[in-house]
């Protein structure tokens, strides 16, 4: 697509070794006992902010949530609000007790509390299964990316992230993650930034056309795509194009065709060339993506497309699916691991708090760039709706919109950001995943051990990648906040106020919400769903499934009241008393 | 749909294997339990079902008697003795029963055991029942002693009159006897390791203090702002040293407190000592044993400037290690001949100069389990390097209330 490639290798490189270079090198270092005071500080909150954001933004926050603008238009705008909105229920509800539990990862949070080794274990299975299902996203976003840049097969960008960062977390290179973290937030702020403010002086100096998202999106120019995969397409208005390749089973080459209204079906790898002022055709309810069933017209499947979860036009799979993603994402923030991991660098509660209040901001200033380039996106490259790979909007922009050398830079800036995306939420991931494999999964411990549980941590989701089915990267990390928010959040929220819990009903919770959200979310992305309403309720579980938790939580609990651990009363008091009080410290002196 | 299929196979790839491994490893130990078919004679038999019953005794009573113990211990000593009933009881009351009767003999056995606490001899008497359906007629009483004397007594009803019963009454609370000597003695330990924090704690060399005093006085008139300062460091240091609650402490406090021993040490040898700090600042939160890295820094000091007139370099570096905080302490000093090491670490040395390093490395043992002790790379003339593991989590490790 882009003909010089050298200026996104050269950002893209960089961006990794700038990576590497810092996890191994950004340990603060004093050669004179004056300035040990400085070395020995803990973490203030803006470094600590910086570093949760830099780890949290992922590729669904750099690339996915543009594409999902650009082909289903505003209401998707609930995607960054739940992103944001997250943090808010954390804040208020979890970070300073969390902090102050002491607990490292989320399973030393369920063993503090609930002082049982058992549910120890579940929760550990909890965070391995919820961070594959995160970090899944992330290489496969890493392989379009690549594809996209340098034309590279698919899985060779995954490949890259999961091996730079197995490398350098296996090889214990990342000796300081937290200045790492806080470097990729700013370098994706810049990379988001710097050519949105080209992009909107170009726009504004073409007249500022309007997006529009009510009526298919109108080609500006001549256009040719070339789709990747087999599709249907509505028209509901006569189309004429020029086709090189299969439509409806018929042949043609370089010939202008006209389709009549009604259902086509284009064979994987046609070209179909467009007229300026052509409307995009829209991709069919039901366009499962590429099934042979479907290109040879056996009686396709009524159900609303996966790669387009909130549409189908039944307004009422359009609510609940609305709501199914605000209560992920709402709550599913305080149960991603590598989130809750980060809380442990502040030095106690308050600062914590504080600590997710500039979160808060930060992560705010970031998600109001994505949708920006969504919309530019549907004004200047419609045609990505067709092509399956929306995700990409973010990237060829600057080449679409202002071309030449600046387009190149830019270009070159995004997939640089994009990459630091991918690596910052990658090397957290992974560093928690593997963490709780080492402690809880595999059978000793050791610094061997740690390396391998690195290797699984990425290997998995990295052959998973490979066979399982493409899917748009922001409702992929969906998934994962589904099963966030309908294990660890009643675990957290319980645990944390309301003393009655017992170990019994936490299991009980853990299992039968994010069990269930889990089978839900697999069973999806195999497939496996029926069509109709089943389908919107297994591919959005939250709205059943957090509730499902809490109440399996809270009953089962109440149903076992001599189980509730011996520790409760004094933990609690722990958990909701600033450290002063629970543990006096010594007065500074003046210095 | 080829790429759904290639996942639907590899998961149910897995299903079977794991189906797979575990049915192995059942008919496994199956097969092993068949391989052994000769279970020895009935007698042997019986022995070994009598050590069984007796092994499953004995980890309740390790934490010795109490209400909770001796209620778990009760059932299967009665077992053990196949007797009606079986009371246990402290030097004041019952602490657990397990049998029927307890509703109208408990109350009378505080007057039975009273002379076998008083004796400290077994006895046989009647139970002087009026209900004449209660089978318990005979109480055998044995008395239960610890390094103190008499604790308690273990009181077993019969039927009828016994000789046997008699004898295996005494016999297991003798056993119980000796479990309730090794929970005195586990308590010992705990209360040594104590004693220990309590002793480095107070280990602040008086030397360290003469001398930190010295240098400070030497500054008095030449450079009084420097003199001010280190009394200050001073203050500070052994005000943290000294500290008496809690038994953990944050990485970051445990620096600070290192630091101020590095100025006052600073001041006396001056230029001698370089200090490198390098410190991933995600760790300084990790809670960690109270004083357990700053005897190792003195180590490394001590070991830095001994027998040298050129400077030497000690290095400090904290860094994260997932969901470990790994600490190294490294000087380029004499070192130290590992065989002398191995000796002091083992604690046959407790005048030698290592005590700090075998107390510390003891603490992390008994907090963090076997495997997070000290790791020491060291030989003479090589300069030392310790390094410490530090899990960021462990539950009941947080920095305590007083």
């Amino acid at each position: 697509m882009n003909p010089n490639h050298t200026y996104a290798v050269v950002a893209v490189t960089a961006v990794v070794l700038a990576t590497v270079l810092i996890g191994a090198l950004g340990l603060r270092i004093s050669r004179t006992t004056s300035d040990f005071y400085v070395a020995s500080r803990t973490v203030r909150p803006g470094l600590n902010a910086a570093a949760i954001s830099g780890e949290y933004l992922s590729a669904a926050s750099f690339l996915g949530i543009a594409g999902l603008v650009l082909v289903q238009g505003p209401a998707m705008l609930w995607y960054p609000v739940g992103y944001t909105a997250g943090y808010l229920v954390l804040l208020v509800l979890v970070a300073a007790p969390l902090r102050r539990s002491g607990a490292y990862t989320l399973s030393d949070f369920a063993e503090a509390r609930l002082e049982s080794p058992a549910a120890r274990r579940l929760a550990s299975l909890f965070v391995v299964g919820i961070g594959w299902l995160y970090l899944l996203p992330q290489l496969q976003g890493a392989g379009l990316t690549l594809e996209i840049l340098t034309g590279a097969p698919d899985w060779a960008g995954g490949l890259i992230v999961a091996l730079v960062v197995t490398g350098t977390v296996a090889a214990g290179g990342m000796r300081s993650i937290t200045f790492v973290q806080a470097f990729q937030y700013w370098l994706k702020l810049t990379a988001l930034l710097v050519p949105a403010v080209f992009l909107l002086a170009a726009w504004y100096g073409d007249g500022a056309p309007r997006a529009r998202f009510d009526a298919p999106a109108v080609l500006r120019e001549h256009t040719v795509v070339r789709l990747a995969d087999t599709v249907r397409i509505d028209l509901d208005a006569p189309l004429t194009v020029t086709v090189t390749g299969s439509v409806d089973s018929v042949r043609h080459d370089h010939r202008t065709v006209t389709l009549a209204p009604g259902t086509h079906h284009v064979l994987a790898g046609t070209e179909l060339a467009f007229a300026p002022g052509t409307r995009v055709p829209e991709r069919a309810a039901g366009d499962a993506g590429p099934s042979p069933d479907v290109a040879r017209g056996d009686a396709p499947l009524a159900s609303p497309g996966w790669s387009q979860p909130l549409a189908g036009g039944h307004d009422g799979h359009q609510l609940y699916a609305t709501y199914g993603l605000i209560l992920a994402t709402f709550l599913g923030t305080m149960g991603l691991p590598h989130v809750a991991v980060r809380f442990y660098t502040s030095p106690h509660g308050r600062a914590a708090r504080r600590t997710t209040l500039v979160v808060l901001g930060l992560v705010g200033a970031f998600y109001l760039l994505p949708p920006l380039y969504g919309a530019l996106g549907r004004v200047y490259a419609p045609e990505l709706a067709l092509t399956g790979s929306a995700d990409a909007a973010v990237l060829v922009l600057p080449d679409r919109v202002l071309g030449g050398v600046l387009g190149d830079l830019l270009g070159a800036l995004l997939a640089g950001g994009a990459f630091a995306a991918f690596l910052s939420t990658a090397s957290g991931l992974t560093m928690s995943v593997a963490g709780v494999l080492t402690q809880d999964v595999l059978p000793s411990r050791g610094v061997r051990h740690f390396r391998l549980a690195t290797l699984l941590a990425t290997a998995v989701p990295l052959g998973t990648g490979v066979v399982a089915s493409k899917v748009p990267v922001a409702d992929a990390v969906g998934l994962a906040f589904a099963v966030s928010a309908s294990s660890f959040c009643p675990l957290l929220v319980l645990g944390i106020w309301w003393r009655r819990l017992t170990p019994p009903g936490a299991m009980a919770g853990l299992l039968l919400g994010g069990g269930s959200a889990l089978a839900a979310v697999m069973a999806t992305r195999a497939g496996l769903a029926p069509a109709g309403w089943a389908h919107t309720l297994m591919a959005w579980p939250a709205v059943w499934s957090v509730p499902l938790g809490f109440l399996g939580m809270v009953l089962v609990s109440l149903a076992t009241p001599r189980r509730i651990p011996a520790g409760t009363p004094a933990l609690l008091a722990r958990l909701h008393l600033p450290e002063e009080f629970a543990a006096p410290v010594p007065e500074e002196v003046r210095r | 749909m080829s790429g759904t299929a290639l996942a639907a196979g590899a998961a149910a790839g897995a299903v079977f294997l794991a189906a797979g491994y575990v049915l192995g490893r059942l008919t496994a130990r199956r097969g092993h339990a068949a391989a052994d078919l000769d279970l020895g004679t009935p007698v042997e038999r019986a022995t070994f079902h009598t050590l069984h019953t007796a092994s499953l005794a004995a980890p309740p009573l390790r934490a010795g008697l109490t209400g909770e113990t001796a209620g778990r211990a009760a059932r299967t000593l009665r077992s053990l003795l196949g007797t009606e009933a079986l009371c246990l009881t402290d030097r004041g009351a019952v602490l657990a029963w397990d049998g029927p009767g307890e509703s109208h003999h408990r109350e009378r056995v505080r007057a039975l055991v009273a002379e076998t606490l008083e004796t400290g001899r077994s006895r046989s008497a009647r139970a002087d029942c009026a209900d004449p359906a209660c089978p318990l007629r005979w109480a055998v009483v044995a008395p239960l002693t610890g390094e103190d004397g008499v604790l308690g007594a273990l009181v077993a009803y019969g039927s009828r009159e016994s000789a046997v019963l008699v004898r295996a009454a005494t016999e297991v609370a003798r056993w119980v006897s000796v479990q309730l000597e090794l929970s005195e003695l586990d308590r010992s330990r705990t209360r040594i390791v104590e004693a220990e924090i309590r002793a480095l704690r107070a280990q602040i060399s008086p030397h360290f203090i003469f001398n930190s005093l010295a240098a400070i006085a030497s500054f008095v008139r030449t450079d009084p702002e420097r003199a001010r300062e280190l009394l200050l460091e001073f203050a500070d240091f052994t005000r943290y040293s000294f500290r008496r609650h809690g038994e953990f402490a944050q990485l970051a406090d445990e620096l600070r407190s290192i630091e101020q021993y590095l100025a006052l040490a600073g001041a006396r040898f001056g230029d001698r000592l370089k200090v490198t700090l390098q410190i991933a600042p995600e760790v300084l939160p990790v809670t960690l044993p109270f004083l357990c890295l700053q005897p190792l820094v003195e180590n490394a000091v001590k070991h830095a400037l001994q027998d040298r007139e050129r400077g030497c370099r000690v290095t400090i570096a904290a860094r994260d290690a997932g969901a470990e905080a790994v600490v190294t302490v490294e000087d380029d000093g004499v070192g130290m001949d590992p065989e002398l090491l191995r000796a002091v670490l083992r604690g046959e040395h407790p005048a030698g100069s290592g005590i700090g390093l075998s107390n510390v490395d003891e603490r992390l043992r008994q907090v963090y389990g076997q495997e997070h002790g000290l790791v020491i790379e060291t030989g003479l003339g090589a300069g030392m390097k310790v390094t410490v593991r530090i899990p960021k989590y462990r539950s009941g490790v947080h920095p305590s209330a007083p």
